[in-house]
């Protein structure tokens, strides 16, 4: 006989720090009450390897290969965000050919990064396979254009102070539009399998929700912010590179729940290419990089920027990159830190994740988008 | 728009009494007692509403070997405004070397947690107030602290 008052106990869970749904070596130490969450905290640091401490020994452009690995999903981004705080170091100026080729990297790699952080998130919810492989495809193109011009396809190492390593090859612009051309339409295939998807509705509405104000008292920032409907994109605020050119609109969500964020990103993919297709047609010619920038980049040891401190900071795909460098004069960085949006969004996860269920905590992680490359660094 | 940093200055030791500002080129430099006062200034006042604290690091300068002298930390805080869109205010504080401790910033802005629990980490800084302050990127247990100047890392080759 079932007896009336059942005693109960809180159990203690750790997830991770192996296991497909922490998106990487991440743990979360959770204690629960049945199947509800009472206290999550995150662990982390298993791929520390202390990237700052590294760019300190070295010079400038040589940590531009390990900007690469910090969010391995966004090389482009990350090597943007390194090249504009060295800019602003040394006060260079980047050709225009340069400054377009970068906006088409830096929204192609966007396109890229919420492509796939929704096809993971659909893997978290137990949709696994379809939508995952439908995201990977249209990835996989836009990966060997970044091949094609770089060499490499996630570990691009490509943009430089002053413009790009290189200039595209022959019939890239074509291939380019190809793609972004294309590409609408299998957004809107994409949304045909999920926006309306009831079974997506139930998982995600209302799960996860993120107040306004706690957002931005809590730093978030990137689609997780805009999705609880601030409209703060550094984009836009700062008009950093040639963005005050091109039109696009900052979608904003209304609750912050998991599936505004995943709406957010929707738009924002579709934003970007209103942005590449603007780019596409306005390139000009000219060389990619500016001479000062080339002969940088041949003799990396010679570069020895003013005394002096420069914070550089983009919209990367997951939030604000930014690049905080202290220059002694000599051909080193005396300080390099860098300000990596999933470390610093990962710090709400407890909050949003408090009297949900235990399966959610998974969704609501992989609704933040972080990559442990970033986290760690 | 923010006013230069000599009108910020002059603002800031209006609103806050009693608070010396040193200025450095763009960079306000506080004395650590003052940083809570003057953050929650910062953050309600109507025109600079500087409500997002995006950036929060430290840089090491260990004794000058001519000089001598105990070296300093100092903590870099960059804050902006997401209300009006502006920024940033570069906010430093010098800490001594040997005992450098600093109020948290958590009481006035969250996204201070991670990055202070960073810069205890790695820079060794106390952070008086916060509420969770323990190592995030290294290991429980672990010895010293890496991103210091005068850190000597292990040497892996050496035979065990």
């Amino acid at each position: 006989m079932l007896s009336p008052a059942v005693e109960s106990d809180f159990l203690e869970v750790s997830l991770g720090p192996q296991h497909p749904s922490t998106h990487g070596v991440f743990r979360m130490q959770t204690v629960l009450d049945g199947e509800t969450i009472v206290s999550l905290k995150p662990v982390m640091g298993y791929l520390h390897r202390n990237h700052e401490q590294l760019g300190e020994q070295m010079t400038y452009i040589a940590s531009f290969p390990f900007t690469d690995r910090l969010d391995y999903f966004s090389a482009m981004s990350n090597n943007l965000g390194l090249a504009i705080a060295i800019e602003q170091l040394a006060g260079l100026d980047v050709t225009e050919r340069g400054q377009y080729i970068r906006i088409l990297m830096v929204e192609l790699t966007r396109l890229v990064n919420h492509t796939a952080v929704t096809g993971f998130l659909l893997n978290d919810m137990g949709a696994f396979g379809t939508p995952l492989l439908y995201a990977f495809r249209e990835r996989e193109k836009i990966l060997d254009l970044f091949e094609a011009a770089s060499g490499s396809r996630m570990m691009c190492n490509y943009i430089r102070p002053g413009g790009v390593r290189e200039d595209l090859p022959d019939g890239w612009l074509e291939g380019a539009k190809a793609i972004v051309d294309h590409y609408p339409q299998f957004l809107d295939q994409f949304e045909t399998l999920l926006t309306e998807n009831e079974i997506i509705r139930q998982r995600t509405q209302r799960v996860g929700v993120l107040p306004k104000e706690l957002a931005v008292n809590a730093s978030v920032t990137g689609p997780l912010l805009r999705a609880s409907g601030v409209d703060y994109d550094i984009r836009k605020v700062d008009g950093y590179a040639i963005y005050p050119r091109f039109k696009f609109k900052v979608p904003l969500g209304q609750i912050g729940d998991v599936y505004d964020r995943y709406y957010v990103r929707i738009l924002e993919m579709r934003e970007s290419l209103k942005i590449l297709q603007q780019a596409l047609k306005e390139i000009p010619g000219g060389p990619a990089i500016s001479p000062k920038g080339a002969a940088i980049g041949k003799a990396p040891r010679t570069f020895r920027p003013p005394k002096g401190e420069a914070y550089g900071r983009i919209e990367a795909p997951k939030g604000e990159l930014g690049f905080y460098l202290v220059s002694d004069g000599s051909n080193q960085p005396y300080r390099y830190h860098v300000r990596a949006p999933s470390f610093v969004n990962l710090t709400i996860l407890e909050d949003m994740c408090l009297g949900h269920k235990i399966a959610d905590a998974v969704v609501i992680l992989g609704s933040i988008d972080i990559v442990l490359g970033e986290v760690d660094r | 728009m923010l006013p230069p940093a000599e009108e910020l200055k002059a603002a800031i030791e209006r609103g806050v009494p009693g608070t010396v500002v040193t200025l450095d080129g763009p960079a306000l430099y506080l004395e650590p007692q003052a940083l809570l006062p003057v953050c929650r200034f910062l953050k309600s006042h109507p025109e600079y509403q500087l409500d997002y604290a995006s950036n929060v690091t430290a840089v090491d300068y260990p004794p000058d070997p001519a000089g001598g002298g105990a070296g300093r930390i100092e903590m870099v805080y960059h804050l902006f405004s997401m209300a009006k869109k502006h920024g940033p205010v570069a906010i430093k504080v010098k800490l001594p070397r040997d005992n450098p401790r600093v109020p948290s910033l958590v009481p006035v802005y969250r996204g201070a947690e991670f990055q202070e629990r960073e810069v205890f980490d790695l820079y060794g800084v106390q952070f008086d107030g916060h509420p969770d302050l323990r190592r995030i990127l290294m290991w429980d247990g672990f010895q010293g602290y890496p991103m210091r100047k005068d850190y000597v890392p292990e040497n892996q080759d050496a035979p065990a």
